[in-house]
């Protein structure tokens, strides 16, 4: 059997023959670059490529191995991030203007812990600004295309990672995802993304937009991989007040386990409503086969707040959001406007420009619902409703170990077909909200493609800190459902 | 018609913890700008804060102190605004669940005590501060020190219990004690580290509503708090009287005029959008930690005085003066520990050498031995304050200074007679005139003693042996 090019192995294949001398850093590295330099233009995946810095790290990642030292998991293996995780020195621009020229003198907990363990940094993705949106259309710095059909979009926010590991210009990338910006752009490009449980991952050094909601989290080929990366960053950080100190799980032997006696529930409202391509349910309800028939079983469920989920997302996360994008007024970094004659139109005129429409419709909605003699009938209804939604998962995790669900709604939709209505657009979230409510985890892997020969992801869902159980159902769907890896780049 | 103020303070007192509340800087005073300060406490992307549990522990003490409840669930919330020296654009404040509730301190009035109610202690960060180049008014940059940013802060706040500035100042004054012999705050008004604001209104004495009320802001001295409730609460009875009505409004106290001035008013005041702080978690204190924290709250200035009094016997004002710092107390106790006598006397000494004591220059010794040697007659009570001033100078032992300055005193009245016999000789007029009724004479030979005995010679015994001699 002949050997895949270089760029098309899996994270976990790279990181062993790096580890065994089967490859060298270099090689890898060298190889992506040359996949980024010919794709990039195209896919507008990567916001910043750091060629230099990479094979510099390659270079020393090599010189390490040959001495016998291998820094982790990840030794000489070559990895991108979204631009929202800080980078030391490397512009950080979270998508926007009012950042474009900002290079942290910080790394993000995230940052250190994918360097510490040996990775090597190729570069930045491109993202929504401020990770608000479903299409990475709201990006600053130009839209990213989807590898498999490049007149689409490839979701969002964190588009940029998942079209970079799906077109193979990387091994594997961080995401975020405080409605769905993992997993729904890994449904729409055909990779497998996981959001884990809120506190899971350390936010610190990962630019803020909901705070009580953001959490970051791997994308990449396979479900292996995904596990392998989480293992990575997972873990307590004392200076991020809301990570939790749980021992982090073998996630890696967890995706090879069996799911014979695992009880999947399936949600009734996640199927019902018109919204739903029948495609994606035809695709999800062979993911739902493939696990009944290694064993487990399915059980219907219901979440009987589930529709009131993306009303109460839009009232908390802008609300947080208003206040978190508040330190962007041009006084100490990032953009400031020129020629202000005083201090509040100086501040006016830098957020007017820094800002794009998508960013500041958000603010506005945040600050309306935090004032004033609307707080309590706004954000403090969002949060009692919040509540209810968490406790309906309580309920079903009961009954069922995970829960299986459509990701998006219909797979990727072309570039600008909605961007003139934002409500739309929302939609395409409706599925993977309720989990960033209820803080649980959630993963979305590849199950099938559309007529049209689009990806579409199958969303698990599970109890708090119960990642392995999705990693565990994932590698079962994986297994049975066989599905290119690479994006044949069309289009 | 006669009118009453009713006045409620709060209390900004910067906890004396050594770093900031939310990360790790240095919170000392006077580094150059923008020293003190990291990623966190200027409001980079992306960071977060971590809340410093010795400012935690400071705050309970405090509430402890105070008679306040502590609360096991509070939560910070961000109060938000834009303003250059808040980086964040909100600040970290305890709002609607605050540490600690219901409190009250005991202030000492001349017609007794009054019990001050406590209504709320919550934790906050402090913002930085802008420094313009040039005059205000034709600024051509404004500079940003963010060293203060995220300074630990609690916020004490009364109830308005307070009918006069009277009241005001002395409730300011046992706080500030209380804060300092807890040793969580340095108490300094002038480096801003206890501030006060104050909620002033009046009414016509006998009602029961509160009036309209104003804050007071910008009062950075005891003094000036209560010249600026003399001048308000006498503005605002002057509105009334002349037909006006007192309107809400936030005023800045001008300590040069001497008069309060409008800044703002309470259609202009912001919408903070207070909301929970989704970076930290609600801060639970359990009881074992209360538990823990009571039984490290000292001895406070009013039990101070009153045990003073009651155990040596020393004045109420005497006490108060030596319970106003907690060094005193405890180095007047200390001497009187090395040597009883009179503890009066060794209060005195105490009182005269304050500054001194409290710098650290004097040993407990010192005074114990000074106290002692006058008591017994060794020293004149000139010679025991030359001793002590040259202790100060030289540092050494005061015994060793008396013994080499020959500052012991001759009691022994046989030693004397000689002396007084030859005064006696020397001055016929006068004793004769003493003789002949001028009794009055007897300091005058007492004075030549002293000359001739070059100051060694215990006046006392002087005397008695002269009237002997000349009676």
């Amino acid at each position: 059997m002949a050997i895949a090019p270089v760029h098309e192995w899996t994270l976990l294949e790279a990181a062993r023959r790096v580890r065994e001398g089967e490859v060298s850093s270099r090689e890898l590295t060298e190889a992506l670059l040359a996949r980024i330099a010919a794709l990039n233009p195209k896919i507008n995946a990567y916001l910043t490529v750091l060629p230099e810095r990479a094979m510099a790290q390659a270079a020393a990642c090599d010189e390490e191995r040959s001495r016998g030292t291998i820094r982790g998991a990840l030794h000489g293996v070559p990895v991108g991030l979204k631009d929202i995780f800080c980078t030391r020195g490397v512009r950080t621009t979270c998508g926007s203007r009012i950042l474009h020229n900002f290079d942290p003198p910080y790394d993000a907990t995230v940052t250190s812990m994918v360097l510490s363990a040996g990775a090597v940094l190729l570069g930045k993705h491109n993202m929504d600004e401020f990770a608000m949106g479903s299409s990475t259309e709201t990006s600053h710095f130009g839209v990213t295309r989807n590898p498999w059909d490049l007149s689409r979009i490839p979701g969002g926010s964190s588009g940029g990672t998942a079209a970079a590991v799906a077109a193979a210009m990387c091994f594997g990338g961080i995401g975020t995802d405080t409605g769905g910006s993992i997993r729904q752009p890994a449904s729409l490009c055909g990779v497998v993304g996981v959001k884990p449980t809120y506190g899971r991952v350390s936010r610190y050094g990962m630019i803020a937009f909901a705070s009580s909601l953001d959490q970051g989290g791997p994308i990449t080929r396979s479900v292996a991989d995904a596990a392998l990366l989480l293992s990575v960053i997972a873990g307590y950080d004392r200076r991020d007040s809301t990570s939790v100190d749980v021992p982090v799980p073998d996630y890696l032997a967890a995706a090879g386990a069996r799911v014979n006696g695992l009880r999947v529930g399936l949600p009734r409202e996640y199927f019902e409503g018109g919204g739903l391509d029948p495609a994606v349910k035809a695709s999800v309800e062979r993911a739902l086969k493939a696990l009944t028939d290694q064993g487990a079983t399915a059980v219907e469920v219901s979440l009987p707040h589930t529709s009131y989920a993306l009303s109460t997302y839009y009232l908390v996360a802008p609300a947080e959001a208003s206040s978190n994008l508040a330190r962007y007024d041009g006084v100490r970094y990032g953009h400031r406007a020129e020629g202000s004659a005083g201090l509040i139109e100086m501040m006016s005129r830098t957020r007017a420009e820094g800002f794009g429409a998508e960013v500041k419709r958000r603010i506005m909605i945040g600050t309306y619902a935090l004032s004033a003699g609307y707080y309590e009938a706004f954000y403090g209804k969002a949060q009692k409703v919040r509540t209810l939604i968490r406790e309906d998962f309580g309920k079903a995790f009961g009954q069922v170990d995970v829960l299986l669900t459509p990701t998006a709604p219909t797979p990727a939709f072309r570039l600008g077909e909605k961007t003139d209505d934002p409500l739309t657009m929302y939609l395409s979230d409706i599925y993977t909200i309720p989990c960033n409510l209820a803080g649980i985890p959630g993963l979305s892997v590849p199950c099938g493609l559309s007529a049209e020969g689009l990806p579409v992801g199958a969303q698990l869902l599970a109890n708090h800190f119960r990642e392995e159980t999705l990693f565990t159902a994932a590698g079962a769907i994986e297994r049975a459902i066989p599905l290119p890896r690479v994006a044949p780049i069309t289009g | 018609m006669e009118f009453e103020a009713v006045i409620g303070l709060e209390v900004h007192a910067q906890l004396a913890t050594e770093s900031k509340i939310f990360c790790g800087c240095s919170t000392a005073f006077g580094a150059s700008p923008n020293e003190n300060t990291c990623p966190v406490c200027t409001g980079m992307p992306g960071v977060l804060p971590v809340l410093n549990r010795k400012a935690v522990e400071y705050a309970i003490r405090t509430a402890l102190a105070t008679s306040c409840t502590v609360q096991r669930r509070s939560v910070f919330a961000r109060k938000n605004y834009f303003y250059p020296d808040l980086p964040k654009a909100y600040q970290i404040s305890q709002y609607e669940l605050p540490l600690a509730i219901g409190g009250h301190v005991d202030i000492e009035l001349d017609g007794g005590t009054k019990r001050i109610g406590i209504t709320r202690i919550h934790m906050e960060e402090d913002a930085g501060k802008l420094v313009h180049e040039g005059e205000f008014a034709g600024a051509q940059a404004s500079l940003a020190d963010l060293n203060r940013c995220s300074v630990p802060l609690m916020e004490i706040v009364s109830e308005p219990d307070m009918r006069t500035p009277e009241e005001g100042g002395a409730y300011l004054r046992r706080l500030r004690d209380i804060l300092v012999y807890l040793e969580v705050c340095d108490g300094n008004m002038e480096e801003g580290s206890f501030r006060c604001d104050a909620n002033v209104s009046v009414r016509p004495v006998g009602q029961a509503a509160f009036g309209t009320k104003a804050e007071l802001k910008n009062m950075n001295s005891f003094r000036n708090v209560e010249k600026a409730l003399e001048y308000e609460i006498r503005r605002q009875i002057e509105v009334i009287e002349d037909g006006g009505k007192v309107v809400q409004e936030t005023r800045l106290w001008d300590a040069n005029a001497g008069v309060t001035l409008s800044m703002r008013r309470k259609e202009e005041a912001h919408d903070y959008r207070y909301f929970p702080d989704p970076d930290l978690l609600p801060l639970i204190v359990p009881d074992e930690w209360v538990k823990e924290l009571r039984g490290t709250i000292p001895e406070l200035p009013a039990e101070k005085v009153a045990r003073l009094t009651g155990r040596y016997g020393i004045t109420k004002y005497d006490a108060g003066i030596l319970a106003s710092a907690r060094a005193l107390a405890d180095f007047f106790e200390a001497s009187v520990a090395l040597y009883v006598g009179n503890p009066k006397t060794t209060a005195n000494e105490c009182i005269h050498w304050k500054d001194a004591i409290l710098g650290g220059k004097l040993s407990p010794e010192t005074i114990a031995h000074a106290v002692e040697d006058r008591e017994s007659g060794a020293i004149s009570a000139t010679a025991s304050k030359k001793l002590v001033e040259l202790v100060l100078e030289t540092g050494k032992p005061i015994r060793q200074l008396r013994d080499e300055q020959g500052l012991t005193q001759v009691s022994d009245a046989a030693a004397l007679n000689a002396v007084v016999d030859r005064v006696i000789a020397a001055s016929p007029k006068e004793v004769e005139s003493y003789r002949s009724g001028k009794t009055g004479l007897l300091s005058f030979f007492v004075g030549q003693v002293m000359k001739e005995s070059r100051g060694k010679a215990n006046p006392k015994v002087v005397q008695e042996v002269l009237k002997k001699k000349l009676g």
